[in-house]
């Protein structure tokens, strides 16, 4: 069901795209001012919720690191090398996984998502590897707290 | 005798084969295979399969094939996720022997760490070149039980390299007494999907520090005169050294074996059908690869072909020979062939 999602999610990578950018600012905004009068004691539902919901939609994997919007909502993570500027050269013919032949490649349809996006260009910016430490840890708080740039444009 | 003064200042000579040359100016190592390739000869690369040994003279009787007719050897690591001798083990008992390795890094079985230290040591045993390679899944190999690391990928470890190289630092920021001096290559499959995003990757390969490229193997000139036209177009041929891989196939029936069991490699009907109705299919095989050879050099903008010729090492004279790609030259040996080498036992 959810592979089924995340496919779904690819296939209509702009409407993810501009629903992410129309309600990104009020999520985040939200979570500043949560974070004003909680600190981080509401970190744990927070962060569930967003795993929840990102993991229904995408099969996020909660790097920490989030990069769907750079990456046609393909979320690289679920690619069994967690290769975060792929393809790798192994990709088969039918544009299968080389790994798991019943999965299609997360890159191809990454590549393919971001052909349909706005912003989709920025698959083209180099990614670097994720810091292990952030794993399980809520993208959306760390945007909200400052720890990383608002917009990925700005990141680099 | 290892001439310490030489290794302290690697842009000096030494007098030993092992030796560093002297860095050009304009080069980023002080290898023999940099000088072919900024010389603009068409260079030839081929792949030494390490053995399941300990035995180093195993090395140089297996490098010793390719005497005469390769500008660098790539020493695999750990190919098809087998356990074989390492990659750094083999380049550091060829580069003794004056041979240019080519040290592959996959990123499947050491973490950033790991790598880091080894690219110091590695360039502190003389080599030059490394090629940054993502690597095959464990589940393809003898050891399927392994835990697959993936702390890097292939883009990142070119970053990483290169960091090391020109900043002269960790990735922690921490600085390098010496950093290596090393030619960094990358890889690239312009054969399977997404086709049509191959050339926008290998200008991530190349941002991310690829001086060199070497491709999997090609048997679809068509495909790869589409990508090399797409990478022209880019302005990649300019910034980078594009070196297309080319193989030996023993017969129609391993041929088809590799189209559908290993990842990555691409063989039209027409070249299967071929070998099958050749008298000789083992000659057919080499007189395939070596028109294949030819071809790619006709294209603009490749710089040389890699020979991949795994259990076919005999043959690649033969066939680098035949293609007839590398014209008068003769790229360098050593005085005394290692081919009779007895093993130790």
């Amino acid at each position: 069901m959810s592979y089924r999602l995340r496919l779904f999610a690819i296939r209509h990578s702009r409407f993810f795209e501009s629903l992410y950018n129309a309600v990104n600012p009020a999520i985040v905004g939200t979570l500043k001012g949560i974070n004003k009068v909680f600190g981080t004691k509401l970190d744990r539902p927070i962060t569930a919720m967003e795993a929840g919901l990102k993991g229904v939609l995408f099969d996020c994997q909660m790097c920490g690191n989030c990069a769907l919007s750079k990456t046609g909502m393909s979320c690289p993570m679920n690619c069994p090398k967690t290769i975060r500027n792929g393809p790798c050269g192994g990709v088969r013919a039918n544009g299968m996984c080389e790994v798991k032949p019943d999965m299609k490649c997360v890159w191809v349809q990454a590549w393919d998502g971001a052909s349909r996006m706005k912003g989709g260009e920025a698959i083209k910016d180099i990614e670097f590897a994720v810091d292990n430490r952030d794993q399980g840890k809520s993208t959306w708080l760390r945007i909200a707290r400052g720890e990383i740039a608002e917009k990925i444009s700005d990141r680099h | 005798m290892i001439d310490i003064d030489t290794m302290r200042n690697p842009d000096k000579v030494g007098t030993n084969p092992g030796d560093p040359l002297p860095r050009l100016e304009g080069h980023v190592s002080h290898g023999r295979f940099e000088q072919v390739l900024r010389a603009g000869h068409f260079a030839v690369t081929t792949e030494i399969a390490p053995p399941d040994s300990a035995d180093p003279t195993e090395v140089l009787r297996r490098a010793s094939l390719f005497d005469g007719y390769v500008d660098a050897i790539n020493a695999t690591d750990g190919s098809g996720a087998h356990c074989h001798m390492s990659s750094l083990a083999v380049c550091a008992i060829l580069t003794r022997a004056g041979y240019s390795p080519i040290l592959q890094v996959s990123c499947r079985d050491r973490n950033r760490i790991s790598i880091q230290g080894d690219t110091l040591g590695a360039a502190a045993l003389g080599v030059c070149n490394v090629l940054c390679l993502s690597g095959d899944d464990v589940g393809a190999g003898d050891h399927p039980e392994a835990k697959p690391v993936f702390d890097l990928d292939s883009v990142s470890l070119a970053q990483t390299i290169r960091t090391m190289r020109d900043d002269g630092q960790f990735l922690s920021g921490r600085k390098l007494d010496l950093a290596p001096r090393m030619l960094i290559g990358s890889s690239i499959n312009p054969f399977v999907p997404p086709i049509a995003n191959r050339a926008d990757q290998l200008a991530k390969k190349i941002a991310s520090g690829a001086e060199f490229i070497q491709s999997q193997y090609c048997f679809d000139m068509p495909v790869l005169k589409e990508f090399m036209a797409k990478a022209r177009d880019l302005g990649l041929t300019e910034k980078a050294y594009i070196i297309i891989g080319v193989g030996v196939l023993p017969s129609a029936k391993t041929a088809k074996w590799m189209r559908s069991n290993v990842p990555g490699v691409h063989i039209p009907d027409e070249i299967i059908r071929r070998q099958e109705q050749a008298e000789k299919p083992k000659l057919e095989g080499r007189k395939i690869c070596a028109e294949i050879m030819q071809q790619i050099k006709e294209i603009d903008g490749v710089a040389g072909v890699h020979v991949m010729a795994y259990r076919q090492e005999k043959w690649v004279g033969d066939v680098v020979k035949r293609s007839g790609v590398l014209g008068d030259r003769k790229p360098w040996a050593p005085e005394h062939s290692f081919a009779d080498l007895q093993a130790v036992t």
